[in-house]
């Protein structure tokens, strides 16, 4: 089983410091600034219209890593197994991430995996970890944020999180929306290119949306942020879901999209070189970092007024009416 | 989205500030209590208050049923879920309410609980279906609105002899609970009191109509004007309230009359009688004991009551004295009135009703109005 395991991962990730089948991988870096990042996925379903846990694995490490402004270099993989998961499943999940890692010319180098009994895991869960090459000079920081700096969103949001939740059980329903993960390292090398030093901070708005990755910033900078909802890009699809279901697209997860804090006589450079690249397609000036002791994220909505986007206090979940 | 941004025009919204604006008096407050969340959501959401003059206030009501739904029914439902043989299906925000002693549904689950979280009552008879061997227990909560799925639900049970299902009652009436905000004699003798009109319901009032509103319009003379959830709905609710105000009118007019009607939804009333009956009095975290204001199965349909089949009883939990709910959703006071508000109360560890969920007075607050405060602070 381990050896039958073990093939299936060397076929899918194929290349050669895998060949070599060590307990480690060594490889030559260039002298420079090196970065290095971690994460577990555990989303449920599995598989979902866009990718499956496998892709997003590699997309969601690769886009850490790439937040730093570096190119992403090598990534490991370790997964946990639930005794009984379909090996055809386990085959199409690897393969997926050896695509993914090819795709985005990253190396899937080192790897482990454990199968646990039968319902101490939901199928699969998978970490992985990446590391990168900072081009010089470049210091990404979310402290770096400063009252002025224009605020860029590359594209949509809300795709990932409905394609996930049109898929869970009890509340399947029929959608076009699919996640929109994607390695995001290539429009990083636009953006960096176009903006260099004027880029101060970058994230990307997973797990609690770009709500969640703007109150961060807001904190760890200290000031606030004035957004405009009508330059914020929503996909009509995404939009009358989250009605229906009394979800907010600004909350919801992004796999494939990027937030950037710019100083302002960068901004337009860096927007253009977005807006140039196919992941950046739909990107948008929307808004700009403030002064405020409160580090409130405001937004001026399409209606005339304005709000409070919030963090969010654990899960999003519908309401009742 | 077709049907929705109709409603949300800003230009239609610009005209309907400029006509408020022309029609209050600056002689005077106008306090008007949205009762629903629903309204509330629309309100922070859309940032409306921001178009209104300074002299029109909001305060937001008691109409988010998760919100008033006690401690003690929440511990409840967690006792039925330690039994074994029960799977609880329940409305999303339901999870996070707060039972006593920090314990919610979230957390039971976390500990192993059968809980599911459903989207509509069809799923609890699915489920019901497909377990057999278990007691599926569907937890009921919502105003009229979702009381006739509910009854409904009861009645698919029955005729498929799924003995397995049963409904863990928490209906309550809207009616009820603006009678007791009304009826409280700080409201009543302070010359109008803090509460000049209502913004009354949108959904529930599709099934109640806008008769079941006459008699408290009558009683406690104040206007009442029946409201869609959308942003402009509540604008032109605001615009007739005021003039009512003005005209000393206190009627029940129905600004959402496109769903509607002043006898509403015949057949749904009907389920509702058949399956329903009122309780002598229930609980509402905020306001207290409030007579007539809860439903639970009638005798007919007894054996599908989850309170009678598990032998559940109310232990009754006090709200921490501290908590100004009773006034704040009485607009007798505002949530930074309250001492425990943004200090032990926030929206990730709620004490009372008006921090559960986000439709909440204090949560509507603490994610909006504290800016609204500080901007007026800095340009007063």
């Amino acid at each position: 089983m381990a050896q039958l395991i073990s093939g299936l991962f060397h076929q899918a990730f194929g290349n050669e410091w895998l060949a070599r089948c060590n307990d480690q991988s060594a490889f030559d870096v260039a002298a420079g600034r090196m970065v290095m990042t971690t994460d577990g996925y555990v989303v449920s379903p599995l598989f979902f219209p866009g990718g499956n846990i496998g892709s997003l694995a590699v997309h969601g490490t690769i886009n850490d890593v790439a937040m730093s402004g570096a190119r992403p270099l090598y990534l490991s993989a370790s997964f946990i197994i639930e005794e009984g998961f379909r090996l055809s499943d386990l085959k199409a999940v690897a393969d997926s991430m050896g695509t993914a890692a090819r795709g985005a010319g990253v190396y899937i180098i080192a790897g482990d995996t454990k199968v646990v009994e039968r319902g101490k895991a939901d199928g699969l869960f998978i970490s992985t970890t990446g590391i990168g090459l900072v081009a010089g000079g470049l210091d990404l920081s979310a402290d770096k944020a400063r009252v002025g700096d224009r605020v860029l969103l590359s594209g949509s949001l809300g795709d990932h999180g409905v394609a996930i939740m049109s898929k869970r059980q009890n509340a399947a329903f029929q959608t076009e929306i699919v996640s929109d993960s994607a390695a995001l390292h290539n429009l990083v090398a636009v953006m960096v290119a176009a903006g260099g030093g004027g880029i101060r901070v970058m994230r990307d708005p997973t797990r609690g949306g770009l709500a969640a990755a703007l109150n961060e910033i807001a904190h760890q900078s200290d000031l606030g942020f004035h957004l405009q909802e009508s330059t914020i890009p929503v996909k009509p699809a995404v939009a009358a879901t989250c009605e229906l279901l009394g979800l907010d697209p600004i909350h919801v997860a992004n796999e494939g999209k990027l937030v950037a804090i710019v100083a302002p006589d960068s901004a337009d450079g860096v927007l253009a070189a977005m807006k140039a690249h196919p992941l950046g397609s739909d990107a948008a000036d929307i808004g700009e970092a403030v002064a405020d002791d409160q580090k409130f994220v405001q937004m001026g909505t399409d209606f005339g007024g304005r709000r409070i986007v919030d963090w969010l206090w654990g899960e999003q979940l519908p309401r009742i009416c | 989205m077709k049907y929705s941004d109709e409603f949300r025009d800003k230009t239609i919204a610009q005209r309907l500030a400029r006509a408020i604006d022309a029609e209050v008096s600056s002689q005077r407050a106008y306090r008007f209590m949205e009762f629903c969340g629903g309204h509330t959501h629309a309100i922070s959401r859309y940032g409306l208050e921001d178009l209104l003059p300074a002299n029109v206030r909001m305060i937001h009501g008691p109409g988010c049923p998760v919100c008033v739904l006690p401690a003690s029914r929440i511990d409840m439902a967690i006792r039925l879920v330690d039994r074994p043989e029960v799977t609880l299906c329940v409305y999303g925000d339901l999870m996070r309410a707060p039972g006593s002693q920090g314990r919610s549904l979230l957390r039971a689950k976390a500990l192993g609980a059968d809980i599911r979280m459903v989207y509509s009552t069809l799923d609890a008879i699915r489920l019901a279906e497909q377990s057999p061997g278990r007691q599926t227990v569907f937890f009921a909560i919502g105003f009229e609105t979702t009381t006739p799925p509910t009854a409904v639900m009861i009645r698919i049970a029955e005729n498929m002899r799924l003995k397995g299902l049963s409904v863990f009652c928490n209906h309550v009436l809207t009616p009820s609970a603006m009678h007791s905000i009304l009826e409280d004699p700080k409201i009543r003798n302070t010359g109008g009191g803090p509460i000049d009109g209502f913004i009354g319901p949108a959904h529930v009032s599709t099934i109640i109509g806008t008769q079941a509103y006459e008699p408290l319009a009558e009683q406690f003379e104040k206007p009442i004007v029946i409201a869609g959830f959308e942003p402009l709905d509540v604008m032109q609710a605001i615009l007739m309230l005021v003039r009512q105000v003005n005209q000393d009118r206190y009627e029940v007019e129905n600004q959402y009359s496109r769903a509607v009607t002043r006898e509403g939804n015949r057949r749904a009333k009907n389920w509702m009688s058949q399956v329903f009956e009122l309780r002598e009095q229930f609980e509402w975290r905020g306001l207290g004991f409030v007579p007539n204001s809860g439903l639970k199965l009638n005798r007919a349909y007894e054996r599908f009551d989850a309170e009678t089949r598990f032998a559940l009883h109310d232990m009754p939990v006090a709200d921490n004295p501290a908590c100004e709910c009773y006034a704040i959703l009485r607009g007798a006071k505002r949530p930074v009135e309250c001492k425990l508000f943004g200090t032990v109360c926030t929206p990730q560890t709620p004490v009372g009703a008006c921090m559960v969920s986000s439709e909440g007075a204090c949560a509507a607050y603490w994610t909006y109005g504290r800016v609204r405060d500080e901007h007026l602070r800095q340009t007063s």
